[in-house]
């Protein structure tokens, strides 16, 4: 993995954490597994903490987490931060009135819901996600927010893959990752 | 909902959260929507508060969650008591290598896996998901974690639905609910 200049110390405790399992779930894919990290406490804390320095004061309402690993990340960011945690979710899972962005996969499709009513004009969020890799899911989250006229001030996610070109899918809206895996 | 004798002045304002929504994910059920909840910022943090208020200084270090509600309650528990977070998870989620409990449905079976290494002998453990119904679900978690020679001390939920006699099923282990629903 990269080291960054001028990086936070605690990036390179978190970054070792992250475990490589080849060929999963796939032949060919390095699977980036974030579970050890969360065997570890201060390593999952720093974690949070440099998220939620970041997005603290910013006047954000909403942080949007993508099933299931953003469920991890995203809820102890929005306690921290004071603001409301919406769960964007596979398809059949959220129960009452849901709104739906479908995305291509590498082969077919699928989709993420999101409750109705559960973010409203204006508010400003964030989508959090443990990784982003073709940007496809980010793009859907983001397109629900946008629909219901909240802002997505950004996405935020702990490992990105940049030589799939996520961040440029996300249509100039700002990317905010701890770490890099090439 | 109940109000019980001595209750916590909080847990008033996290049963009014609750949404009931009829009817789902099939007739005759009355789903308990936790999502509503985690719409005020509030409510979140008292959910989380009087968990950690409970299990603050008893040596816990295991939280384990049920994907996939149990991964949005789980962690912030974690983080705010100094323990390890572990993802019970569905089938072929986790990578690499995994032990795996059955346990019934109403039709059929499924199954929940755990990371080998994850959890070490005698450490103390939690289990916490949103609900209890039938326990089915809690007792395979229960089951995964003693395999590997950790205390149970004890299980947490948000709700708990007493006719279906979860707790019964939970084999003596202690289990410890804000909420509950007939």
């Amino acid at each position: 993995m990269s080291i960054l200049k001028d990086e936070d110390p605690r990036i390179h405790g978190i970054k070792t954490k992250i475990r490589v399992v080849p060929n999963f779930p796939k032949p060919g894919i390095m699977f980036q597994d974030i579970t050890t990290l969360l065997l570890d406490p201060k390593a999952f804390k720093d974690t949070i903490d440099l998220f939620v320095e970041r997005y603290k004061g910013k006047n954000i309402s909403v942080v949007a987490g993508i099933e299931a690993r953003g469920f991890i990340f995203g809820p102890p960011i929005a306690l921290a931060i004071g603001a409301k945690f919406v769960p964007l979710r596979k398809p059949k899972k959220l129960p009452g009135d849901v709104i739906f962005e479908e995305y291509t996969l590498e082969y077919g499709r699928d989709c993420l819901e999101m409750h109705v009513g559960a973010v409203q004009l204006g508010e400003r969020a964030l989508v959090v996600d443990d990784l982003i890799a073709t940007g496809g899911t980010l793009c859907a989250a983001m397109n629900l927010l946008e629909r219901v006229g909240a802002e997505v001030v950004e996405c935020a996610c702990l490992i990105e893959l940049p030589d799939l070109q996520g961040r440029e899918r996300l249509n100039g809206k700002p990317l905010y990752v701890l770490v890099e895996y090439q």
